[in-house]
């Protein structure tokens, strides 16, 4: 197969003959498809090949370039990368060199991991919106001697950390723009080191041969690639993943799902998160599917509803983002479009779910849902470009039940993983028809999982990392003595049904001054899901009662503001707007109020709570780059705040620094005021059921 | 970085005047646009800034003095002419059709390069259908250039003001004019706006080498980006030089301030 597809490089007919003979009944796998774990495609590199002989003319990339979607089939790909490899083997990237890579979702970076990978050099991709500190740390402790960046903006960024980097050699880039003063004799484009690599691959067939080698010699324990986890405690830790560890884990997870060469994904996460390198990059190069970049970090909603997307991932807060646009719009729609709205939502929460799953409903149940999702559903699908969406996942953080059950609801196959980027990725996913919106499925194929005395949830998984890069110490810290890795989660497994079921982390859940559970997260996914609420922290480890500082969702409460006549000037001034606290205090009762239901967190209700004048913000430190909160950090922050929670006063002084996007800083002073509320008991929920 | 060639003389402004009855809004003004380099008109409220730039492109006619555009000297000119000749334009209050999209708009930049007729427009096929893709991808470039893809398809004035300066900036572009004109290109914006603005008009200046005059109220800005600046108080021209030299210049300082008679 391999000398197929070297002759497919030099004769791409050829390799598309061979392609249309072996697919008319091949599955994802070929030959190989009854053999368990990788075979002899054990590297990315080996499955570039067998994707360009087995696929040839399928879609490999798709980019959104000057309003038209470009293509790129997998033979071209493969000729490109090659090219490309010999490009930067020639400007002296040498076999275990780190590459960073920086920068959003481009074919010409993907390109750049599968090179650099041909090379037997190790790409470290690096969130693109990282101030240069953090990029400077990330690029000093991965010791990168080439930097492949998308624009001038993170070419600006690096070159200003530059003098921390000695051992930075060559910046490659992908947009020129803006670039035309700079200092070449460094900076080259990816589009030259391409046309380099394939003039001289012309000239000298010995080159040809020396990357082929490269290639073959390219074995299943290789790094593929080393992965910088957000840290939300400490410094980012470099996760280490082998290319058939990588492998092997995805395609567990692909025949698990039965995604094929015909799937289609929006490939629109950060590069360096474990999510989008699992989902469009490893995923897509072992079932052979097509990665979709969007035009630009704006318009990735309108190239959703271009592209269609057969298979998606979303972290909690991207569905959060759909839902509250959609009700934000459903507010500015004709009174009779609302209500309908309403009525087949209820129908929808009905007997969305059982449909979805095939349980059996009743014959008006389902003519209702029909028309339902003739009028309401599948508009509102079409809208949000999930139409096409066969299999969607959400994971990295937990998602509110009410979020999920209403994608459900409308039809969407909306289904949680639990995973690690220590995993890589998936500990636990959802089987189709065995949906728990509390729980988070079985363990993934091949995954072991187990509950450790203290509660904490421990597993061993085929894509399991090979260590962390230069961090022997932590690397033992993470691992059990029998080879298990410690998650740091909370978790049992559901009596009824035997899915994992995540409380917090671990060190998260605490109790109230009197004993009683108190676990944040839970409660703040409740606070997120009003649409007027974007970000909640509650505290209350230790304390008499629980509290909350919450951000508003300037979105949904500007248009709010719209429509009710409140003049603004900023955002702080809305978010400390009398009328504005009235909204957020109903939706907090709301939230008090389910609580009661849960026996065990009905005392952990919200006593007070105030709106940040701020919106929290990865530039201060007070979101991870992931959007995950920095509860620590922001408890030391915003002391003073909770000091005044606490004793009792009705307004606190807060002065804080806030970094610019240009890395400037300024400082924002406020007075917030802190809102009293009354807690719900039993008896008066129950009075009002009754 | 920049490097205006600076033999070359594009435009000339010779001892221009131009009264509305008995107002004397430009008196006697004289000075030059070398090709390649960014130009800025600068001065107090009522200086005669906007009318200077009426009678460069036409829409005012001046009661004495010459323009020499491109070695072609006149005294009258219509301002299609001037769009014409290669001098485009954006305005002080955003003019855009504001029901039409940003793309539109930028498209309608493209009219004085169409060759077909209306007819062959209409139909829509052949040569008339290639010529239109041309177009496109020209304004498709200037949409990737000015970063707005994601407004593409937004009627304009669903726009904030800051997108709407941008997008007719990007229909200004649209014509590839030897000449661009900004009339307070940053009035109205706030600070990230503005430095957003002056990012696009130097690599406007730096990627298209298009030569560009802008008149603008806020110095610091003017100073940043301009090459050479002249200086317009209640008609006359007072000052005229590199930031440096206008900035030291007492007389500028004055006008600016205000000096106590």
């Amino acid at each position: 197969m391999l000398e197929h597809a070297a002759l497919a490089w030099l004769l791409p007919e050829t390799g598309r003959r061979h392609h249309k003979q072996g697919r008319t009944n091949a599955p994802v796998f070929g030959i190989e498809s009854d053999m368990a774990g990788s075979g002899p495609f054990d590297t990315f590199p080996k499955l570039l090949l067998r994707n360009c002989a087995q696929f040839g003319t399928r879609p490999a990339f798709r980019h959104k370039d000057l309003g038209i979607w470009q293509t790129w089939t997998w033979a071209q790909v493969a000729e490109i990368v090659r090219a490309y490899a010999a490009g930067l083997h020639r400007l002296g990237l040498q076999s275990g060199d780190t590459l960073a890579v920086v920068g959003s979702n481009r074919p010409k970076l993907y390109w750049t991991i599968m090179a650099a990978q041909a090379l037997h050099a190790i790409p470290v991709p690096v969130y693109s919106d990282a101030v240069a500190d953090e990029l400077a740390f990330v690029l000093a402790h991965a010791e990168v001697k080439f930097v492949a960046a998308q624009d001038q903006e993170q070419v600006d960024k690096i070159l200003s950390v530059a003098d921390r980097l000695p051992q930075l050699g060559k910046i490659v880039y992908d947009e020129p723009r803006g670039l035309d003063g700079y200092d070449h004799g460094r900076l080259i484009a990816i589009g030259d080191v391409i046309a380099d690599g394939r003039a001289s691959l012309a000239a000298d067939a010995a080159l040809g041969e020396r990357i082929d080698e490269y290639v073959e010699a390219g074995t299943g324990s290789d790094v593929a690639i080393i992965l910088y986890t957000s840290g939300t405690t400490g410094a980012p830790k470099g996760v280490m993943l082998s290319m058939r560890g990588s492998i092997d884990a995805a395609i567990d997870t692909t025949r698990f799902d039965k995604l094929t060469d015909k799937d289609v994904v929006l490939a629109y996460l950060p590069l360096a998160w474990a999510g989008d390198h699992y989902v469009s990059y490893v995923q897509g190069l072992v079932a052979g599917f097509c990665m979709a970049c969007p035009e630009s970090r704006d318009t990735i909603e309108q190239d959703r509803h271009e592209i269609g997307p057969t298979y998606y991932l979303a972290p909690p807060r991207g569905f959060e983002v759909m839902l509250t646009r959609l009700m934000v719009r459903m507010e500015d729609a004709a009174p009779i479009k609302r209500r309908m709205f309403k009525y087949f939502l209820d129908v929808a929460h009905r007997h969305g779910e059982a449909i979805l799953t095939g349980h059996p409903v009743p014959l008006a149940g389902r003519l209702l849902y029909a028309l339902g999702r003739l009028l309401i559903y599948e508009p509102l699908k079409n809208v949000l470009g999930l139409s096409r969406v066969r299999v969607a996942y959400t994971g990295g953080e937990a998602i509110g039940p009410d979020l999920f059950t209403f994608f459900r609801s409308i039809g969407l196959n909306l289904k949680q993983l639990y995973g690690q980027t220590e995993a890589f990725l998936y500990v636990t996913c959802q089987p189709d028809g065995e949906i728990y919106s509390d729980t988070v499925g079985p363990a993934a194929p091949n995954v072991d999982i187990r509950i450790a005395e203290s509660g904490e949830v421990q597993f061993r998984s085929p894509g399991m990392f090979v260590g962390y890069f230069k961090d022997p110490a932590k690397t033992a810290e993470t691992l059990t003595s029998d080879g298990y890795i410690k998650t740091g989660d909370a978790g049992f497994f559901d009596e009824k049904t035997g899915h994992l079921k995540i409380i917090d982390r671990a060190k998260d859940v605490g109790r109230l001054a009197d004993g009683t559970m108190f676990a944040p997260k839970y409660l703040e996914n409740k606070l997120k899901f009003y649409p007027n609420i974007k970000e909640a922290i509650t505290f209350g480890d230790s304390r008499e009662f629980v509290c909350a500082m919450l951000n508003i969702d300037p979105v949904a409460v500007a248009n709010w503001a719209e429509r009710n006549n409140v003049a603004y000037g900023s955002y702080q001034e809305l978010a400390g707007h009398p009328l504005v606290y009235d909204m957020v205090a109903k939706d907090v009762a709301a939230a008090n109020r389910s609580l009661v239901k849960e026996k065990v967190l009905a005392g952990a209700q919200i006593r007070r709570f105030l709106i940040l004048h701020k919106e929290l913000d990865a530039d201060d430190g007070e979101l991870t780059r992931t959007q995950k909160i920095r509860r620590r950090f922001i408890a030391e922050r915003y002391a003073p705040l909770l000091t005044a929670i606490y004793n009792g006063s009705h307004e606190a002084d807060i002065s804080t620094e806030v970094t610019f996007e240009d890395g400037r800083k300024g400082t924002i002073a406020a007075r917030l005021v802190i809102h009293d509320m009354q807690t719900a008991d039993s008896a008066e929920s129950l009075g009002k059921a009754a | 970085m920049r490097a205006p060639d600076t033999s070359e003389i594009l435009l000339q402004v010779e001892g221009v005047s131009l009264a509305f009855g008995g107002v004397k809004a430009l008196r006697e003004v004289s000075f030059n646009i070398k090709k390649g380099e960014i130009r800025a008109i600068i001065g107090p409220n009522g200086a005669g800034k906007t009318s200077m730039l009426n009678v460069i492109n036409g829409f005012y006619h001046p009661n004495h003095g010459a323009i020499t555009f491109k070695g072609r000297t006149r005294a009258r000119m219509q301002p299609f002419e001037a769009a014409r000749g290669g001098i485009a334009r954006t305005f002080q209050n955003v003019a855009l059709f504001k029901g039409m999209s940003a793309l539109d708009n930028i498209m309608t930049g493209r009219v004085l390069k169409v060759r077909r007729g209306v007819l062959w427009q209409m139909l829509r096929y052949g040569p008339a259908l290639k010529e239109e893709i041309e177009h496109r991808h020209r304004v498709e470039e200037i949409i990737d250039f000015l970063e707005i893809e994601a407004i593409r398809k937004v009627p304009v004035a669903r726009l904030p003001y800051g997108l709407q300066k941008r997008v007719e900036l990007g229909r200004a572009l649209a014509m590839e004019p030897d000449l661009l004109l900004l009339d307070e290109p940053m009035a109205g914006m706030n600070l990230e706006e503005k430095e957003d603005m002056s990012r696009f008009i130097i690599d406007v200046n730096n990627h298209y080498g298009t030569t560009i005059a802008l008149i603008e109220h806020d110095m610091a800005v003017v100073m940043d980006l301009s090459d050479r600046v002249a200086v317009l108080d209640h008609g006359v021209k007072i000052a005229d030089g590199t930031p440096d030299e206008v900035k030291s210049n007492q007389t500028v300082i004055d006008a600016y301030l205000g000096v106590a008679h």
